[in-house]
């Protein structure tokens, strides 16, 4: 783990370098509110990709999530002349609709990283800590700065089963900024948030 | 393409690509607010270079470009009819061009046509008016805020809120608790007090066509309105949930007639992204005035 080149834009001094394939001891190692800069191959995967893998769907040919992450994010794409892709808007997408699979995902696929947004719940805590994984927060609606962050669409899966946001999108990231809100050792900052927003609100009404 | 077809494809653009100007207000306002080096403060640093890069490359704000709502006002006798099969021909051409993502979905079957018009896609609320203009504005709602939306049968037990004024506080203050960073917050506001479950909501979001800056004529909803920014701001919510001192950019809130059985409270969260725009149409379809 190296501290981030200072380079263009939001990649800043403080961030933590994160490049795939990840390993557990570097995952395990970061904290709620550290912020990190990712490289590499990432999935993206959304609501019918993580409900067809919790019913036993098998992943297609081509695609690990073994040591990587899997991005909660339906981009908007667009196809070129030379058949290659281009990816126009790429935000995350609210991760809590994924909690009743998620954990299951983190075990059974050996996931180090899920991007989302808005956070996640207790069984996808747990399943960071017993598994080595963290659920690493990006700025939902942010899409032009994290489109300008995919360098390549190196392929795409289910896209006519699923339509073009629900799809498995193969991206190849640079300096991705995110913000750790879940880490592996049990703590959540959306957990934290909310008790703290709670106790205050409890003292307006 | 007709002369309305052309202009609506361009509202459909700006409304996607640009943020409004007061909400950019807003927004500038509240980046300042936070503590330099706070992840709210980096997370709305991003925000603002988002905003900055998506008009540059007239590009979706965000790739969640949500349901498309017009709201139009036509003069006594004019062809609603034709206005809705032209916006339709427009929001697909809007989709082929990337201005809107491929994003209405057949509930039954799952299936994407990849076109964005369907049963109720896109959606039109049509008003006659006695002027002779032409006025289209269009929001496009994303879903991760129209998630966090709800509504409340008053009075609420849990919540201890009443029939009154200070029962609506109550339940809506509980909505953006409930809501934390999850609808891409800093968020507004649109609200609701009465209806009936549909119109509630309904009612709710065309607090979304008023200006940000704007003040509430009936004195009681305008405190409200200045209560709820200032005590939801002082929870800690902050950006994207991370923390911080901007929970919420506006609040927006009408009263409407109700029966006497129900007292409903209609909450709509609107994320940062705030895409609402407005066009002026002239007698031949082109645009004539943008109105935000």
């Amino acid at each position: 783990m190296q501290p981030g080149k200072s380079v263009t834009g939001f990649t800043k001094i403080s961030m933590i370098e994160l490049t795939f394939p990840f390993n557990e001891n570097q995952i395990r190692a970061l904290k709620v509110g550290d912020e990190v800069s990712i490289n590499g191959v990432v999935f993206t995967g959304r609501d019918a990709v993580h409900k067809y893998l919790h019913e036993g769907g098998q992943l297609p040919t081509g695609v690990s999530l073994r040591d990587g992450i899997i991005y909660h994010c339906g981009p908007v794409m667009l196809k070129q002349a030379d058949n290659t892709w281009k990816c126009t808007a790429a935000g995350p997408t609210t991760s809590i609709r994924e909690e009743p699979y998620q954990w299951q995902i983190i075990r059974d696929f050996g996931l180090r990283g899920v991007i989302g947004k808005g956070g996640m719940g207790e069984r996808t805590q747990v399943a960071c800590r017993e598994y080595g994984c963290v659920y690493l927060h990006a700025v939902g609606g942010a899409a032009q700065v994290l489109a300008e962050r995919v360098r390549q669409v190196r392929n795409v899966h289910f896209l006519e089963k699923f339509g073009a946001p629900e799809a498995i999108w193969e991206l190849e990231i640079v300096q991705f900024p995110a913000v750790v809100t879940i880490d592996a050792h049990g703590k959540s900052l959306h957990e934290e948030i909310l008790a703290r927003s709670r106790a205050a609100l409890a003292e307006r009404v | 393409m007709s002369n309305l077809q052309v202009s609506l494809v361009e509202l459909i653009r700006r409304t996607s690509a640009e943020i409004p100007e007061d909400v950019h207000k807003a927004i500038l306002h509240s980046l300042e607010q936070e503590k330099k080096g706070s992840l709210a403060s980096n997370a709305m640093a991003i925000i603002d270079q988002n905003i900055a890069l998506a008009r540059r490359k007239s590009q979706p704000l965000c790739q969640d470009t949500g349901s498309i709502l017009f709201y139009v006002h036509t003069p006594v006798g004019y062809d609603q009819i034709q206005f809705a099969d032209t916006a339709r021909e427009a929001v697909k051409e809007a989709t082929k061009k990337g201005f809107l993502r491929q994003n209405s979905v057949d509930s039954l079957t799952g299936r994407n046509d990849g076109t964005n018009v369907g049963i109720g896609a896109p959606a039109f609320h049509f008003h006659q008016h006695r002027g002779s203009e032409l006025e289209a504005r269009l929001v496009l709602k994303g879903g991760g805020c129209e998630n966090v939306g709800a509504q409340y049968s008053l009075p609420n037990e849990d919540l201890h809120a009443n029939r009154d004024l200070d029962g609506c506080r109550k339940v809506i203050l509980d909505a953006v608790l409930q809501a934390q960073g999850k609808g891409c917050g800093p968020g507004i506001l649109g609200v609701c007090i009465g209806g009936d479950r549909a119109t509630g909501y309904e009612l709710s979001k065309t607090q979304f066509l008023r200006r940000l800056e704007d003040r509430n004529p009936v004195p009681e909803l305008d405190a409200l309105e200045q209560d709820i920014l200032m005590t939801s701001n002082e929870l800690g919510i902050g950006p994207m949930g991370f923390g911080g001192k901007t929970t919420l950019l506006g609040v927006k809130i009408m009263a409407a007639n109700r029966v006497p059985a129900s007292f409903f409270v209609s909450i709509s969260y609107m994320c940062w992204a705030y895409r609402r725009q407005g066009v002026r149409l002239n007698a031949t379809g082109e645009i004539s005035d943008w109105l935000y």
